[in-house]
């Protein structure tokens, strides 16, 4: 019996280990999807929207008459494998991965420091290092997607404005009521510079993860009597457990916001009828845009789809995955015009120059079929934080309805102060040298 | 201080350790019947409630998918029983828990196979929001969800006390806690009891599991509740059935309280390891928990 | 026949309790080491180094650890990986705030520092046992996990709650490719296998077990339990200590202090059961098991089945066939996997004529 199993074992590992036959036309992408495990509703959407794209763009052709080839590697949305999977998957025959996306910040830790080795370029869609908008710091980090200091700006100004004008903000009291983890403080810096400058009063409301158990955090929330909660957490338990607590004290969910982690349909159908009024904000907006409506034609018309539940195309994590491959297939279209490739294959640093060169404009995004779903934005040398921009959403019940447009946070010039500041403050303890980028850009 | 507001953190708290203490229940049945420590527990709660919800999406009406899911706990506990726990007779307790980590293993994966990684929602038509005329009158919040969730721990607990303490099965059940070999050797029918505790514990799981998948959704994060029922199991005890509920009422009290009141001073969240540090003192006291059995050590 | 003991005789205790008595054992445990020190560096691809046999040394000596307080001691504990974070975060903030300490002083400082820690939290371990004991060690898991995270002094005040391991310079080199980084903890790894090898035959060892076997008894013998199970806390959270400062360091280098939750925790009492209570070589084949079985489990089946088959489903018949693996290998083998390499070398030393 064990020997059976050793050998099949072995058989798997040198069959993994005989390189595909490789043709100059192929571009190979790693995809480290988290399948199983906690944040398996997440992990499904997102990296199942992720490989239709890339199924989508082979069926249409390629990148120019390249191929595109991925392998996948299951992480479990742990750490350490994360780190496995990056190694794994970093080769394959004479090929090398030329992005990396963990959808998630400790993956993301995990391999951060490896990457600028090996010349991969970390793609963080709207979480992960908050400073690595700043590419003089940062060369091969990117949060094209916005971060979280420019999300907690677009929600303060969206209070505003419901509560009419900035100067109405004085006197008001919000509670951050987070997950108790770095993820959670990290949007504190932004919120308490705020606080001062708009004077509003800001408690911090810490939950102990998993978070399934909230009653004493909300006893809080209710004996404070906040105008707003802004909710941070993490894990589809976790955030409709605070729906659901919120109801239970009567809290009105006309009065959170959630954050991008917490805003998809899996964390708003648990919870009910509870969850109707909750605002979320958005860097992917779910719908039936042209792009995706395609997609379920040409993909899933030839059965090649992803989602094992089709049901769930067009969803928030979904239509995330489908933004995240689309900055990846323009940023390697760019990557080839650039360094003069076109139909072949590009390599990691010309990758990242194709990614620092994304423009992605209303007039573009039209033309790719997701105008409304992806913010506008241009990344450049220096700036690596693309959309600072956000999209308001409200849970109407059954699906989310857009109450906002694209929103800049307020204040940007404050916010990129604080990240530069950051930056500086990580490149010095880390004897780094920031790069110099052309002032133009 | 707020009066009111003491008294509603402590209400709150005392219902959050009746939710602790239908967990803790599985743990100590089939402990006090095996001395096994179920490390699949957690992974029972989320498998039985995902395949409730997923039979009823399958078209079953409430009152048929329920049965049809006993059913399947009790084969999943007889399976257990056949495959993992009596090869294993008369191993160490260190290999018994291996098993279970095996075990839940097993059992997640299957879940998830089986019914896929979807969140769901568990609607069981129990309004879990502040019952109006409670609240007016008292100022305490106490939604029906609460209110079936204390009486469903109070049944269980009853029955379960009796079972051990009045039947020959509950005798048996204990015998062969003491010690496997003895048991079988003055003819108790190990197979059967072991079977049948499984059967039980998973049927105790699924209505824990169906009171957080009301709460919380159905979903993955479930199995963490697991981790939340441990401190109650030793404060009460590992081998008592009573034991569980007032020790989650403890914990459930204390961790609220502390929560609200000093876990301003430190930055909060300390709901994470509080329960530990107090079952730290309560077994410095009583190093086998409230309403354990007395450890009598002979050299 | 090739594994015979027959014809060396032990003319003196010194030679008898000697760490390899058999000469076998010692010629191979010299080809190990000249294979482990020169022939995997020389050989081994980055993803071998840096994703599987660092992790693998790393979390076989914290295993180790463990196993020194489970399975010699006796005291069931949870709180490794908490022990693993004290040492990780100890091991940044000497290099950080101390000037030129040299890397392996910073090392050896951490596993003190979680040492210190490990004996605050051993104590309730004179008066609890059991399960109880495992469950009440938790709350040094979740305390120290918390104030790690909750208190920026220990992250240097990074805005992101990380920690980013700084280079690893000794004797005015800098350890950087992965092969180096192997010498590394191969070195540290090797040091301290042998020294808690020697530990476990010695005095030491057998105080443990006697606490282990019947701790009324070992105290009637005249035995210290205070000073016996203290000193298993101490060193095992040594050992836990010394090895998160090298995950950190040699392996995830930035670091958050949830990296080190619970269910770190729960996978080394896992490598110890499954590998061999109380043997050292166990500590290694059960890291080897539980780190490595599903990476391969994950490539066998994405080689096999690829694109086949939804990868979800792979993911989820992965768990299932590593569960049901674990289960196997105890019912087979209930005493672990260092249990199995017992059998076969007895199998050896008979072999090849069967009497």
């Amino acid at each position: 019996m064990i020997n059976r199993i050793v050998r099949l074992i072995w058989l798997g590992i040198s069959a993994a280990l005989i390189a595909l036959p490789l043709h100059a036309e192929e571009q190979y992408f790693g995809i480290p999807s988290s399948r199983v495990g906690p944040y398996s509703a997440m992990g499904t959407g997102y990296y199942g929207g992720i490989i239709d794209y890339l199924t989508y763009v082979n069926l249409k052709g390629g990148v120019n008459g390249v191929k595109l080839t991925w392998s996948e590697c299951e992480t479990e949305y742990n750490a350490a494998r994360t780190v496995e999977c990056y190694q794994r998957l970093l080769n394959k025959g004479n090929q090398k991965m030329v992005v990396f996306d963990t959808l998630g910040t400790p993956g993301a830790y995990a391999v951060i420091g490896r990457m600028a080795q090996d010349q991969v370029v970390l793609a963080q869609y709207g979480y992960g290092r908050t400073d690595a908008a700043d590419g003089t710091v940062w060369p091969w980090v990117f949060n094209a997607a916005g971060h979280y200091w420019g999300q907690i700006g677009v929600k303060l100004a969206f209070m505003a404005q419901k509560e009419g004008g900035i100067p109405k903000m004085r006197g008001k009291k919000i509670v951050h009521l987070h997950i108790d983890t770095a993820y959670g403080r990290e949007p504190l810096p932004a919120m308490r510079q705020f606080a001062k400058d708009w004077g509003f009063t800001l408690i911090e409301i810490a939950i102990a993860p998993p978070g399934l158990e909230q009653q004493s955090q909300w006893l809080q929330i209710r004996q404070e009597r906040p105008d707003w909660v802004t909710f941070w957490g993490a894990g589809s338990g976790m955030n409709s457990t605070a729906i659901t607590t919120a109801a239970r004290v009567g809290f009105p969910r006309e009065k959170m916001i959630y954050v991008t982690f917490g805003g998809a349909e899996e964390d708003m159908l648990p919870a009910g009828d509870a969850a109707k009024g909750t605002y979320v904000s958005a860097n992917a907006v779910p719908g039936d845009f042209p792009l995706i409506a395609d997609i379920r034609k040409v993909v899933y018309g030839a059965g090649k789809g992803n989602m094992q539940n089709k049901e769930r195309v067009g969803t928030v994590y979904y239509n995330r995955g489908v933004g995240a491959a689309i900055m990846w297939i323009e940023a390697l279209k760019n990557a080839q015009a650039i360094h003069n490739k076109k139909g072949k294959a590009v390599t990691g640093p010309e990758f990242r120059d194709g990614y620092e060169a994304l423009d992605m404009s209303e007039a573009k995004l039209k033309e790719l079929g997701v105008l409304g779903m992806l913010a506008p934005f241009k990344l450049s040398c220096a700036k690596h934080d693309g959309a600072e921009k956000w999209r308001m959403m409200q849970w109407d019940g059954k699906k989310f309805q857009l109450v906002s447009d694209w929103v800049n946070p307020p204040n940007q010039a404050l916010i990129r102060s604080m990240i530069e500041e950051s930056a500086a403050k990580y490149a010095k303890e880390n004897n780094l040298t920031p790069r110099s980028c052309p002032p133009s850009s | 201080m707020n009066v009111q507001f003491f008294i509603e953190v402590l209400v709150g708290g005392l219902l959050s350790g009746v939710m602790y203490a239908l967990v803790a229940l599985g743990f100590v049945l089939i402990y006090k019947a095996s001395g096994v420590f179920n490390f699949a527990q957690g992974a029972m709660v989320f498998f039985a409630v995902l395949s409730f919800v997923g039979f009823m999406e399958l078209g079953l009406p409430f009152w048929a998918a329920l049965p049809v899911t006993v059913v399947l706990m009790v084969a999943t506990g007889m399976l257990t029983e056949r495959f993992v726990l009596r090869p294993l007779v008369s191993q160490s307790e260190d290999t018994l828990l291996m098993a279970t980590i095996g075990l839940a293993f097993v059992i997640e994966g299957m879940a998830q196979l089986v019914w896929g990684v979807d969140v769901r929602r568990l609607d069981l038509g129990i309004r879990d929001e502040p019952i109006g005329w409670f609240m007016d009158s008292t100022g305490i919040l106490v939604s029906q969800l609460d209110i079936t969730a204390g009486v469903v721990a109070g049944l269980m607990v009853a029955i379960l006390a009796l079972i051990f303490s009045r039947t020959k099965v509950g005798r048996g059940l204990r015998a062969v806690a003491d010690d496997h070999a003895a048991a079988l050797s003055v003819g108790i029918p190990l197979k059967h009891i072991w079977g049948l505790v499984w059967a039980t514990a998973g049927i105790v799981a699924l209505v824990a599991g169906m009171l957080w998948g009301a709460r919380s959704g159905v979903q993955f994060a479930l199995i963490g509740i697991a981790l939340k029922a441990l401190p109650v199991l030793i404060i009460g005890g590992f081998t008592s059935v009573p034991g569980v509920i007032v020790a989650g009422l403890i914990v459930g009290a204390a961790e609220k309280l502390t929560e609200v009141y000093f876990g301003p001073m430190v930055g909060g969240g300390i709901e994470g390891w509080l329960p530990y540090v107090l079952a730290v003192f309560f077994l410095l006291i009583r190093p086998e928990g409230l309403f354990g059995e007395k450890i009598i050590r002979r050299v | 026949m090739l594994y015979r003991e027959a014809g060396q005789f032990h003319t003196s205790y010194t030679s008898d309790r000697q760490l390899f008595p058999l000469k076998q054992d010692r010629i191979g445990m010299v080809i190990m080491l000249l294979v482990a020190f020169v022939a995997i560096p020389l050989l081994s691809s980055d993803y071998w180094l840096s994703a599987i046999l660092i992790p693998w040394l790393i979390l076989a000596l914290v295993a180790l650890g463990q196993n020194i307080l489970m399975g010699y001691a006796g005291q069931l504990s949870l709180g490794s990986a908490g022990f693993m974070a004290a040492g990780a975060f100890a091991c940044y903030n000497l290099i950080l705030r101390v000037p030129d300490i040299p890397f392996l002083l910073a090392v050896l400082l951490s596993g003190l520092i979680a040492a210190c820690i490990g004996i605050l939290f051993g104590l309730p371990s004179l008066r609890i046992r059991g399960l109880y004991l495992a469950v009440a060690t938790l709350a040094s898991q979740f305390f120290i996990v918390w104030a790690l995270d909750k208190f920026g002094w220990f992250k240097n005040y990074d805005p992101a709650g990380v920690i980013s391991a700084q280079q690893i310079v000794m004797f005015g080199h800098t350890f950087a490719s992965p092969a180096e980084k192997y010498l590394v903890v191969l070195s540290i790894v090797a040091v301290l296998t042998l020294l808690a090898k020697n530990m476990a035959r010695g005095s030491t060892g057998r105080a443990w077990r006697a606490v282990r076997d019947m701790d009324v008894a070992a105290e009637v013998m005249g035995l210290s339990l205070l000073r016996t199970k203290l000193q298993a806390f101490a060193i095992s959270s040594f050992y836990c200590g010394v090895g998160g400062a090298l995950f950190a360091f040699a392996y995830l280098q930035t670091v958050e202090p949830s990296a080190f939750n619970i269910e770190l925790s729960f996978r080394i009492l896992f490598m110890v059961i499954i590998g061999g209570i109380g043997t050292i070589l166990g500590s290694f084949l059960g890291a080897g098991f539980i780190l490595l079985m599903p990476v391969f489990l994950n490539i066998l089946f994405h080689a096999v089945a690829g694109h086949a088959v939804d990868a979800t489903i792979l993911s989820a018949l992965e768990q299932i066939i590593f569960g049901a693996l674990i289960i196997i290998f105890l019912i087979v083998e209930p005493l672990g996997l260092a249990r199995i390499w017992q059998l076969a070398k007895e199998r050896l030393r008979l072999w090849p004529f069967p009497h």
